[in-house]
């Protein structure tokens, strides 16, 4: 079935859409003319309409679970831990058995705080818990405790980057409004068995500590929103609250999409869910605000309905077991006192910081957040600041970068081709992480070298890095083995660039038999 | 033996009068010769003689544990109890076998108590009698001729205790005698980590005095419990009462909490609201009874609720979700939050003036004989019954039931006592003198004659004087 495929590029300037019409399943929208966008003054992105109606303006509002980085959970002490055996994690108050009450986690706490703070949030020094009413079989008790009322941060802001006409050199920087952070209760895993006729149940996420982040709608196409979770992503895995990786869901998005033409209220908006990586989350965004506005266009309404993307057919549908609307019948949760957080004012005299939250002690320990990052790694190796994204944004790549430089006497300005276009470009191309490399900084940082002496052309280096990478699956099989430096082979290699001696020395490109190495080639 | 108080029966044990495990086997057999009241849900007779046995090797050994070993206790079927069955008295948790003591049982038991058995309740407390949360300790004591104490919320853990509504349980104590129950308060009161409503605060248990003097104490006597339909027997007794404490040198005034009338329909509202969210974990899934409708998972829960439930246990949970919505929750629930900060108000204004302890009846007559309890549904009844014990919940305050005198039908009556916050010492000190002055008589429940209706064999009524 040919999938209806959407391709997106850049809210900054034209924004094209091609269509393909697909025999599947999926309502795509009618692959007629492409429309051309550009951006207004505040910068969110405008659609151009058919010729003759109104333009329109995407709205887009995320809400995001992270998962609390911690060893139990929020109001139990049960495990926290990804797939284990199922219902292994699970406490009496987890599985709410009658009379059991929770007690909260202190460290899902400090890492609220530590979250909101890194967000520009105003920390609320009293917060409260409620009751959150719904049956399902993942909820055990029939009801969520989370922060409704008041939670324990809000009013924030993000700070993202996106490149304009998916060129590196031209980064606009963006700001998404924080509306709240409130910490509440993951759920259990229900996996439904429909050849028997059954539904599997796990309560052992049940009870997880989430914090819940809300980003108000500033946001205009998937390509933002995308950028913005990616950015929140990495401040969350910088501060250890959550290791909010999405394929383990730890980190899980919900997307509110709507759209209206300037000038008039916001539209009736749709909520997306089940998206379960960065990039299906820009699919899922671009292909619902083009849906609705084909939609309104033919004339049709929009349902304020819930809707799961498929990730195979690249579209969204509604979800059947959200008809109607819920009523949560909210209530103060009773069994927990309201949460009070202290500053270095309000702490009183005779109590030390062990035995309360302070907020002034968290912020004094925040790490270096990725925008402080990124300024310190341009005013120290001269990069530029889109380079500086790159680096951060795959992860371990910094590091590789600052291996290399300091084991080279290559300037960091040039060590950055090396490592973004060639080492990057080969990783992505075999689908490699940095620490699945095949190729070490301290090889690299050798060849670099090699190059810096001019012993050996950058032509040449090209190939050779290019070979030595690609070959390394010849030689060593699926094993990983990491190639090490083998000077004298690298050296003659140069040197000779005979086919002939080229094979060979591939051949015996062995660390293990560099004597071998050495006969064949003198 | 039976009729001793519990301080009696430790030095008894301790002297080597009586052993334990004959006094645990003297309690089973009343139990089992009073099996027609159905007072008991399940006796554990098998652990409790074992528990017995252990208790009686510590005292050949000269080491009880405390005064509390050896004791035959039960307790109510709405805590948890290790490897008993607990079952609320409801179909919903029939052959349910919990995996942990509650808090308040494992104190008890870590004492060396002996656990005779769990008693009954109305299903998951929601009756008149049973529901711990509007009186159900004070006022079964008030007709039973027994003293019974709530102490202040936030002093006894409630981890364990099944919940009917979480913002006013607290498990009550009933014993022979005032000095029993400071005994007893004093090895279950105290912060729990596992109960984040719990105070920190460290609680010293205490002794009260052999000679309690009143004569510094003012006594308040609200004129709003003098309510309708209280009985003229019970108000001539208040009135005795008060006059005992006036000749004793008290001070004894007349105050008003205004908003009293309030209570009985701000519970309603806040206790139906809870009850909805607190029976929602019932859904056959981990525990309890399981439908064997299997249709989808909404029409097993659906199922299983109605099976598992009563009516009046459904009635609340569909007036709790009905208050709870988002259209009425401002006008229900969010009123009866401020009606009851309200009606606490009253009881801080009223000992801010300076009176220490309130002195009103705890029920509006003797007990109600069993063919006219049925005959009016449980609302009504409980309007009936809570009236006068329901705002000490509303507002935490300790309160205790002691028993005052016998009927005309030859029934106990009791008059209740309402203390400040925290002030339990205070509380009983009052409570334990007025229990000398009235000398209620000990009921006799040797030879308990089968009766119709249930009337125990009693000695000439009487009132004190």
């Amino acid at each position: 079935m040919a999938a209806a495929a959407a391709a997106a590029w850049g809210c900054g300037g034209v924004w094209w859409r091609a269509w393909q019409r697909g025999g599947g399943r999926c309502p795509a929208p009618a692959p007629r003319r492409q429309r051309a966008v550009s951006c207004n003054a505040r910068g969110g992105a405008v659609l151009a309409g058919k010729s003759g109606l109104a333009p329109w303006v995407p709205v887009v509002g995320l809400e995001i679970h992270a998962q609390i980085s911690s060893n139990s959970k929020l109001f139990s002490g049960s495990q926290v831990q990804f797939a284990a055996p199922p219902n292994s994690l699970v406490s009496f108050f987890d599985a709410s058995l009658p009379g059991t009450l929770p007690v909260l986690n202190r460290r899902c706490v400090e890492a609220a705080v530590m979250t909101g703070l890194a967000l520009n949030c105003s920390i609320n020094k009293k917060s409260l818990f409620d009751r959150k009413h719904y049956f399902y079989a993942d909820l055990p008790a029939g009801y969520q405790i989370t922060q409704q009322r008041v939670p324990i941060a809000v009013n924030g802001r993000l700070s993202y980057s996106l490149c304009i006409d998916n060129k590196m050199s031209q980064m606009v920087t963006k700001t998404v409004r924080i509306k709240q952070i409130q910490l509440e209760q993951d759920s259990g895993k229900s996996l439904h068995d429909d050849t028997r006729s059954q539904t599997l149940v796990d309560l052992n996420r049940a009870g997880v500590g989430l914090m819940e982040v809300v980003m108000e709608p500033d946001m205009c196409c998937g390509e933002e929103a995308a950028a913005a979770v990616r950015e929140l992503q990495l401040i969350l895995q910088t501060l250890g609250s959550s290791q909010a990786v999405m394929a383990e869901g730890q980190l899980r998005v919900d997307a509110n999409v709507s759209v209206h033409h300037p000038g008039e209220p916001y539209g009736v908006r749709t909520e997306v869910k089940n998206i379960n990586s960065i990039r299906f989350l820009a699919k899922a965004v671009d292909y619902e605000i083009q849906r609705q506005i084909e939609e309104l266009e033919n004339g049709g309404t929009i349902l304020n309905e819930t809707r799961a993307f498929d990730s195979k057919l690249g579209c969204t549908v509604p979800m059947r077991d959200k008809e109607g609307k819920q009523d949560y019948r909210f209530m103060p949760e009773p069994n927990l006192p309201p949460l009070i957080l202290y500053d270095a004012k309000s702490l009183p005299a005779n109590m030390n910081h062990q035995q309360v939250v302070n907020i002034d002690w968290i912020n004094e320990r925040l790490p270096d957040l990725p925008s402080v990052k990124r300024a310190k790694l341009v005013e120290q190796y001269g990069i530029l600041p889109e380079h500086s994204f790159t680096l951060l944004n795959e992860d371990g790549l910094t590091e590789f970068f600052e291996n290399v430089v300091k084991q080279t006497q290559m300037k960091p300005k040039k060590v950055i081709g090396w490592i973004l276009n060639d080492l990057l470009g080969y990783l992505k191309q075999h689908s490699l992480t940095v620490k699945e490399s095949p190729v070490s900084p301290f090889l690299l940082a050798d060849l670099l070298n090699l190059l810096e002496k001019k012993e050996i052309s950058s032509t040449a280096a090209k190939q050779v890095s290019n070979r030595v990478i690609r070959s390394h699956k010849k030689l060593w099989g699926t094993a990983g083995k990491q190639i090490t430096s083998c000077r004298n082979c690298v050296n003659a290699w140069f040197l000779n660039t005979c086919c002939g001696y080229k094979s060979v020395c591939l051949k015996v490109f062995v660390p293990e038999n560099p004597s071998c190495c050495r006969k064949l080639l003198g | 033996m039976l009729r001793a108080s519990l301080r009696e029966v430790s030095a008894a044990l301790k002297e080597g009068q009586v052993t334990p495990t004959e006094l645990c086997q003297r309690c089973l057999s009343l139990i089992k010769s009073t099996k027609f009241l159905n007072a008991y849900v399940t006796v554990a007779e098998e652990t409790a003689l074992k528990q017995a046995e252990e208790s009686e090797k510590r005292y050949r050994r000269g080491q009880p544990l405390g005064v509390l070993d050896g004791i035959p206790i039960a307790v109510k079927d709405n805590f948890n109890t290790a490897g008993i069955e607990t079952t609320c008295a409801s179909n919903m948790l029939k052959g349910y076998v919990s995996p942990y003591n509650a808090t308040v049982v494992q104190k008890l038991l870590d004492q060396g108590a002996v656990l005779l058995g769990k008693t009954n309740l109305d299903e998951f407390a929601m009756g008149a009698l049973g529901s711990d949360t509007g009186g159900s300790t004070r006022n079964p004591a008030a007709h039973c001729g027994v003293v019974g104490l709530k102490p202040t919320y936030g002093l006894i853990s409630r981890h364990g205790l099944i919940p009917l509504v979480n913002s006013m349980d607290v498990p009550g104590i009933l014993t022979r005698c005032v000095d029993d129950a400071a005994v007893v308060l004093g090895s279950l009161a105290g912060h729990d980590p596992k109960d984040s409503t719990t105070i920190q605060d460290n609680f010293k248990p205490f002794e009260l005095p052999n000679l309690p003097d009143v004569s510094k104490f003012s006594i308040g006597i609200p004129k709003e419990y003098h309510a309708p339909g209280l009985s003229s027997e019970i108000l001539a007794l208040w009135s005795k009462a008060a006059d005992l404490f006036k000749n004793a040198g008290a001070k004894v005034i007349e105050v008003s909490l205004p908003h009293t009338r309030y209570s009985i329909v701000c519970y309603h509202v806040l206790c139906t609201a809870e009850v909805a969210s607190n029976m929602a974990r019932f859904d056959g899934l981990e525990y309890g009874h399981r439908s064997n409708m299997n249709k989808s998972t909404e029409s097993m829960y659906a199922a299983t609720r109605r099976e598992g439930f009563n009516d009046v246990v459904r009635g609340r949970i569909l007036s709790g979700n009905y208050f709870l919505l988002k259209q009425n929750y401002e006008n229900y629930f969010i009123k009866a939050q401020k009606v009851r900060r309200l009606i606490a108000n009253d009881f801080v204004k009223v000992f801010r003036s300076g009176v220490d302890i309130l002195l009103t009846p705890t029920t509006l007559s003797d007990a109600v004989p069993y063919m006219e309890f049925i005959k009016e549904d449980n609302r009504t009844r409980s309007t009936q019954d809570d009236i006068l014990t329901q705002a000490a919940n509303m507002a935490g305050l300790p309160a205790i039931n002691v028993p005052t005198a016998l009927s005309e039908r030859g029934l106990p009556v009791g008059l209740q006592f309402i203390g400040r916050s925290f002030q339990e010492k205070q509380l009983l000190t009052v409570a334990k003198w007025f229990e000398n002055q009235v000398k209620f008589p000990m009921i006799q429940l040797e030879e308990v004659k089968r009766h119709d209706h249930g009337v125990f064999q009693h000695q000439k009524s009487a009132s004190f004087s």
